[in-house]
């Protein structure tokens, strides 16, 4: 511990003259080089891809429900959560662990994503709703009579994959070109991405932006014509969440090797000693900040039609928060440890919310200090460690 | 004050006694068309008997609104400490078992309530009778007119004979006479009592006023109350704007303690706000138990209380997490996070989740009233020159101070000012403490105008981040400016396009003016490139 944290006076000048100089300290070390872990990567990449597509589905379906190995339709709407919320936690670790830009906004372009879905599932429901009105209940509710502008494609599923990826792209584009040619870095970014967030949830919340208010989106029906709670439809989001995490880890992996990633990391860790060789960071931060925008953007569409609600708590500052934490629990730096960390942060989160209501704050409170003091690079850091050791 | 009033009062009781046509007492036959009947019936009977001024009447009515009043068998009662009495006589007697009670609809209530405040006009009262006249400028009619104009004769206060001028010709622009009308509306123009604009907007409908010459005194007389509202309801937003200013001056002079000049993002800080309103909630609760007497002196032992209570925790703070993390604020944030989570649910268990009441001493609670339309409250006045007193503590604190010396020394050369035998350390846990007992003191001043809970901090961490971002890191000037600017501005565009879309233009405000300036209005000067 006392290796990696500045606690003597001399340590801290240390730190400070390297902060200074521009230097982040304690940063995980580059990504490993094509060795034989490579090999292992493979076989956990294939493991994982049969998990998905085979053991759950098998588990879930085909095991009686009687049985010990059955999984219960709340385990699995549980994992498909998370499997969301892994999403997540990568989108946040390249732009994060990789780029060292904290973003606590990335709620706002997973709600948007959210959102995006669930206009066109609302739409769906068709005059199945309460009112049976061609509009959907809340818009009765308000007593309008024709769709708001911005709906005018949620009917078609084809428009609204488009919107699922232009809307948090586009949104993150705008913002992430202004803040970043003006060099906003740091905790100022953080901050402002915080604004960000908490301005679009109280615009979220009003009735007149037409999209439900405080209720959001809910009760949905069917999608694609068929209908949204039976098992095979469930298994099949599930299956489709899986495979895009699995699809999402390739392409993040890609990304972080190529000297595109490397550039990134040369931001974390020296900007202004890549400004003065010759390289505007410009275009790199915004490039990934927008590829990280999109997959949370991802995230959310495959999370509403799982979890049958989405609403603009999804955008308060402490759910974006969160996914830094999933992030840093992990490990940032590597690509494994958000996803590892989102799976312990929430399935703690869930054992602790159902036995000890009242302790999950604190829980959750201490992991926040006790990963910044103590566990620097997360559990995957941990589990290193403890192997390094060990050899 | 006036001798000679409580003469002339006794006076015209006497003429309205022997004046014909006015009972002395109130009749039987009064009493019970007051209490039995159809509405309009009572409307009109209560009417009546509030013309003639009866001073039993005035009784009468408050016990129809304390609900004492029960019939039976076409006999009325007041029932008051389990004794009936019969209410025109007044003798005492034994309640019918077949009583019931008098039942009051809101209409019938505030006809009565009318009656009630136009006996008052007459009252010796100097506060009554303001009341009265407040009350009865919501619901002029004709009805009270006789007394409206018995009071305006008597009246020897100068403000409230022009007021009652006031009264009555509201009552008479709906008169008949058109002479009466125009008289009325010209003596309108001076005016500036909003429920008079709401009067002639009522009087200018189509069809309502016929007559020319009347209705162009009217909007002469609409216009110049519209102007004069106006200016109240100016000078209302900038004082709310100055009064929301000054609360964020107050969050945001802790942070431009604790990031601003220790570039530590705490964003525990609106806890430490919390401990410091429940602070002040349980030094409520001590002095309410064991010093009643000295109750609304609370406010003084808890300022200092809330500002230690909070500075203690930073302190703790700072010893046991901060210190290890800075020159690393992404983590010094996050970890913050974690601590504002703890200190929430801390609170919850100890204190319930819902929110504690914590009242203002009397002397905080009231108002100014600078205008008919615009009531300074109290408590905001005071927060407005408290929040004017911390920042001056503060400045002087920093720049005349040795801790201020050093705290400032430690910020622009950390390595340097330790070798001059600076404690850095020592100086690090001293400013955070600072700046958190100013967040204490924060609280404090929240306890006084809103709700305080567990969620308390929550609602103002975005707003202070905001204010310390706008005004420049490192500068106290220009906290003060971003403070008061950003509360202004937030209440004027409240009051063009509500609270949401206020909050988000705001925000895009802010946005785009770090655009312009990354450093804030006042930016440090320096040849760092990492800025």
């Amino acid at each position: 511990m006392s290796a990696v944290l500045p606690a003597s006076p001399g340590a801290r000048l240390e730190a400070a003259a390297a902060a200074e100089a521009g230097v982040q300290v304690q940063m995980p070390p580059p990504a490993a080089r094509r060795t034989p872990l490579a090999i292992a990567h493979w076989t956990g990449i294939v493991l994982a891809l049969a998990a998905i597509c085979v053991l759950v589905p098998v588990l879930n379906l085909v095991v009686p429900a009687g049985s010990a190995f059955h999984l219960s339709d709340y385990a699995v709407q549980l994992i498909a959560k998370i499997l969301c919320y892994a999403i997540c936690a990568l989108a946040m670790d390249l732009i994060w662990g990789y780029t060292g830009i904290l973003s606590l906004g990335h709620g706002v372009f997973f709600a948007l994503g959210g959102y995006a879905m669930g206009m066109y599932l609302m739409r769906q429901i068709g005059r199945d709703g309460n009112y049976q009105s061609d509009l959907p209940d809340f818009m009765v509710f308000l007593d309008w009579k024709t769709l708001p502008w911005h709906w005018a494609v949620s009917d078609s599923f084809a428009a609204t994959l488009m919107l699922i990826i232009l809307v948090p792209g586009l949104l993150a584009f705008v913002f992430g070109f202004f803040a970043f040619r003006s060099r906003i870095k740091g905790v100022y970014f953080s901050i402002i991405t915080q604004a960000m967030t908490f301005a679009t949830m109280l615009l979220f919340f009003r009735n007149e932006t037409g999209f439900g208010g405080n209720n959001g989106f809910t009760d949905f029906k069917r999608i694609l014509g068929h209908p949204i709670a039976t098992p095979s439809m469930r298994m099949t989001l599930f299956v489709i969440t899986g495979l895009t995490l699995v699809g999402f880890f390739l392409i993040a992996r890609f990304l972080v090797r190529s000297k595109f990633g490397r550039v990134l990391q040369a931001i974390r860790d020296a900007e202004s000693r890549l400004m003065f060789t010759g390289y505007d960071p410009l275009a790199y931060k915004l490039t990934i900040w927008v590829i990280s925008a999109v997959m949370c953007g991802i995230a959310g569409a495959l999370y509403v039609p799982q979890v049958g609600i989405i609403n603009p708590g999804e955008m308060s500052p402490a759910a974006s928060i969160e996914i830094a934490i999933w992030a840093a629990v992990g490990g940032r730096g590597t690509l494994i440890g958000p996803i590892v960390g989102a799976f312990f942060v929430n399935g703690a989160k869930s054992w602790f919310t159902q036995a000890f209501p009242e302790f999950w704050l604190y829980v959750l409170g201490a992991m926040f200090i006790a990963v910044t003091l103590f566990l620097p690079q997360g559990i995957v850091g941990l589990v290193r460690k403890v192997k390094g050791k060990a050899a | 004050m006036n001798l000679s009033r409580p003469l002339r009062f006794c006076l015209l009781w006497i003429a309205l006694a022997l004046a014909p046509g006015f009972a002395a007492a109130l009749t039987a036959e009064q009493v019970r068309g007051m209490a039995i009947g159809e509405s309009d019936d009572r409307a009109a009977a209560i009417g009546q008997a509030a013309a003639s001024g009866d001073p039993k009447a005035a009784a009468f009515f408050q016990a129809l609104l304390d609900g004492e009043v029960k019939t039976a068998d076409d006999k009325v009662y007041i029932v008051r400490d389990d004794k009936a009495r019969d209410a025109a006589t007044g003798a005492e007697t034994k309640l019918p078992d077949n009583a019931d009670d008098v039942v009051n609809s809101n209409r019938m209530r505030r006809v009565i309530e009318g009656a009630l405040a136009s006996l008052k006009l007459l009252s010796t009262n100097l506060a009554e009778r303001t009341a009265a006249i407040r009350e009865l400028k919501e619901q002029a009619d004709e009805s009270k007119l006789p007394l409206v104009e018995k009071a305006y004769e008597v009246e020897t206060d100068p403000k409230l004979k022009t007021e009652l001028g006031q009264l009555r010709a509201a009552v008479l622009v709906s008169s008949s006479d058109k002479a009466k009308r125009l008289e009325a509306a010209k003596a309108l123009t001076d005016s500036s009592h909003p429920a008079t604009k709401t009067l002639l907007v009522e009087r200018l409908k189509p069809d309502v006023e016929t007559d020319a010459a009347v209705r162009a005194q009217l909007g002469l007389a609409l216009s110049a109350i519209e102007s004069r509202l106006a200016w109240g309801e100016r000078l209302g937003v900038v004082f709310t704007g100055v009064s929301l200013g000054s609360i964020l001056l107050l969050v945001a002079l802790g942070l431009a303690i604790t990031y601003g000049l220790m570039g530590v993002i705490n964003m525990a800080h609106g806890e430490l706000m919390m401990i410091g309103a429940y602070a002040t909630y349980l030094v409520q609760n001590l002095f309410r138990a064991y010093l009643p007497g000295l109750f609304d002196a609370y406010v003084l032992v808890a300022i200092p209380a809330a500002f230690l209570t909070a500075a203690l925790v930073g302190a703790i703070l700072e010893r046991s997490v901060i210190r290890w993390l800075y020159g690393r604020p992404l983590e010094t944030l996050l970890a913050t996070w974690g601590i504002s989570l703890v200190l929430q649910q801390a609170v919850r268990s100890l204190f319930g989740a819902q929110n504690v009441p914590v009242e203002n001493p009397k002397w905080l609670s009231g108002g100014v009233e600078l205008m008919s339309n615009l009531t300074l409250p109290f408590n905001r006045i005071a927060i407005i020159a408290f929040a004017a007193l911390v920042l001056v503590g503060v400045a002087l604190l920093i720049s005349r101070t040795r801790l201020g010396l050093f705290v400032r020394g430690v910020t622009q050369n950390r390595p340097m000012a330790a070798c001059m035998g600076v404690n850095t350390a020592r100086v690090d846990t001293y400013a955070f403490a600072l700046g958190s007992g100013i967040a204490g003191l924060a609280g404090c001043a929240l306890s006084q105008v809103g709700n305080v809970g567990p969620d308390l901090g929550q609602g103002y961490i975005v707003d202070s981040f905001m204010v310390v971002v706008l005004g420049g890191v490192g500068q106290l000037a220009g906290t003060v400016y971003a403070a008061l600017g950003l509360g202004v501005l937030n209440k004027l565009l409240e009051g063009w396009q509500g609270a949401v879309l206020a909050k988000i233009m705001v925000l895009v405000v802010i946005v785009i003016f770090i655009q312009k300036r990354p450093q804030g209005i006042f930016a440090m000067k320096g040849r760092s490139a990492e800025a």
